[in-house]
């Protein structure tokens, strides 16, 4: 029998690269359920690959059967030959390198920790991807009518709420800060403000006078808008975060500028689409120059040398 | 009959031994619970001993009220509002169990915090008890994730805006802090999916994680033993001089305060 390795005892597995490889394609699969079906194959090829290699490897040690030096001690594994009273042996006498054989305890001890093992690992991986993956596949939302365009009167900011998802009911409400700039080369000009503070998610409110509600049935959802007499800014209730009427902050602890909607407009209809993150914001109403990143959760930085803290975001 | 007939206060006794013995005789468990409650520990240990079982106490009372308050309680967004006011309005001594499991939340945490500061004082975590210390902070860890995951349930205004930004606060972390956010929420917003995940995580998975430590770390108190105070005769590393200390028998007869050696 030949020495298992050069190192170690016979049973010490000997470090391999097998598991990395099978890692990385475990990685992959769950890269490829989010992103593409063929990151999943790829992903699921180097796991099929690199699992057999690491199992071809881990169980070589036992296929050759390593041999303790301390034979002699070992109980024998073969009866004493059967005397046969004529003819030959009924059991033939096993020569010298029969004697040893792949012993049976270690096939039961192999057979059932890997079975156990491998159980394991087809039960936990499917839990595992059900608790993890659901929240980053189809987050997104249908656009939203919050209204026509003459609704909004100009230069006045309009608190607009409506229900994301109606069947959820409150849980889904969302509020947008919507102000009319006018036209600007003759397209309807909107600044569409999200009330999610960029500090720590609080709801910001306006600072100012709210005017009379109006509410606006279409389509089973229900909008409510209510016009306010001179915002003078934004607030937020929780840690006085301030920000001024372009969403830029002006104090406390807020990171960057108020997150925005993207808007469009069809049938003289203003349609809320999904929102995106502002470091800051310059000149005002329908002039404003938006420094406009991919959405970023609150209290992130999208600019300067804190936001390579967050290179990654989930997908939306 | 030669032999004195039984009195009849044995025979109410041996009918009331019978089904212990009947359970000793098949497990064992009888002579478990008298190892386990009996053992030995230094004679100078005092009430600050008593912070784990009073932390261990705590937790049986949430785990108790808890499954009960689990009986009215409904973890979907339009209607635990409503369940909640159900529970403490309504219900017989609703307003009782639910109070015993809020401010037992409190009792809990701070038990653990005191049982801890008694540990560290004592110098109970040195050799070989590190890992019962590592178990104790995975506990206290998992017992204020059940306060941040239990504090949603109430689904009232404070509840809500208190999980936004506890969970906000959690996906500033650098890199993974937006996936963590996500995995929380079970979303990219909070929703129903929200509250039924944080539901499952205070009643299920915490309290079973949880469980599971204590029975670890008690195990490892009976196998380690008690630790005896740093000022006592008997503490570790030092020398016992002299005869040893006169025998006495627990509460009832303590050492004479003169053989006490400072």
């Amino acid at each position: 029998m030949e020495p298992h390795g050069g190192h170690g005892s016979a049973n010490e597995p000997t470090p391999t690269i097998w598991p990395v490889g099978f890692a990385v394609g475990i990685a992959c699969i769950f890269i490829g359920l989010i992103l593409s079906k063929i990151i999943l194959v790829v992903g699921a090829v180097i796991t099929a690959i690199f699992g057999f290699l690491w199992i071809r490897d881990a169980t070589s040690g036992l296929r050759t059967a390593a041999q303790p030096a301390d034979e002699g001690t070992e109980p024998s594994t073969s009866a004493p030959p059967i005397r046969a009273d004529r003819g030959r042996a009924a059991m033939p006498e096993p020569g010298e390198d029969e004697v040893v054989r792949f012993p049976r305890s270690k096939l039961l001890e192999a057979t059932t920790l890997g079975l156990g093992g491998l159980i394991g690992i087809v039960v936990t991986a499917p839990v595992l991807g059900f608790t993890i993956l659901p929240p980053f596949i189809k987050q997104g939302h249908p656009e939203i009518d919050v209204g026509a365009i003459d609704d909004f009167p100009e230069n006045k900011f309009v608190t607009t709420t409506y229900l994301l998802n109606p069947e959820q009911g409150e849980v889904s409400r969302r509020t947008a800060y919507i102000r009319n700039n006018g036209l600007l080369d003759n397209v309807p000009s909107f600044t569409v403000l999200s009330n999610r503070c960029v500090h720590l998610g609080c709801p910001v409110q306006i600072n100012g006078l709210p005017l009379k509600k109006s509410s606006e049935t279409r389509d089973g959802l229900l909008v409510d808008r209510t016009p306010n007499a001179a915002a003078a800014g934004f607030g937020c209730p929780c840690h006085g975060g301030q920000y001024d009427t372009e969403g830029n902050r002006t104090a406390g602890p807020p990171v960057r500028a108020l997150d925005r909607y993207e808007f469009r407009i069809d049938n003289g209809r203003l349609l809320l689409g999904d929102t995106f993150s502002v470091s800051h914001v310059s000149g005002t109403g329908a002039d404003a120059q938006i420094y406009a990143y991919p959405l970023a959760g609150p209290g992130q930085h999208v600019d300067g040398i804190e936001a390579w803290l967050y290179p990654v975001q989930p997908p939306r | 009959m030669a032999k004195k007939k039984p009195g009849r206060k044995d025979q109410v006794l041996a009918l009331l031994l019978y089904p212990l013995d009947w359970l000793e005789e098949r497990s064992g468990l009888v002579g478990g619970v008298r190892y386990f409650l009996f053992r030995k520990v230094p004679g100078d240990i005092s009430w600050g001993h008593t912070l784990g079982s009073a932390s261990l106490t705590a937790f049986i009372v949430q785990a108790v009220t808890g499954v009960i308050l689990a009986m009215y309680y409904k973890p979907d967004p339009n209607s635990a509002y409503e369940s909640i006011r159900h529970i403490t309005d309504d219900l017989y001594a609703g307003w009782l169990v639910r109070g015993m499991h809020r401010w037992g939340a409190s009792v809990f945490i701070i038990l653990m915090f005191l049982h801890m500061g008694r540990v560290f004082l004592y110098g109970a975590y040195k050799f070989p008890r590190e890992l019962n210390w590592i178990i104790g902070v995975l506990i206290l860890v998992m017992g204020m994730m059940e306060g941040f995951f239990g504090y949603l349930l109430p689904w009232d205004q404070t509840a809500y805006w208190a999980t936004v930004v506890g969970v906000n606060l959690q996906a500033t972390g650098p890199f993974v802090g937006p996936f963590l956010g996500d995995i929380l929420r079970g979303g990219a917003e909070i929703g129903p999916d929200t509250l039924a995940r944080f539901y499952s995580l205070h009643m299920l998975v915490l309290p079973g994680a949880i469980a599971g430590l204590i029975g670890l770390h008690l195990y490892l108190v009976v196998r380690l033993g008690v630790v005896s105070p740093p000022w006592s005769p008997e503490g570790a590393g030092t020398e016992r001089p002299g005869p040893p200390p006169p025998p006495r028998s627990g509460l009832v007869a303590p050492s004479p305060r003169g053989t006490r050696r400072r």
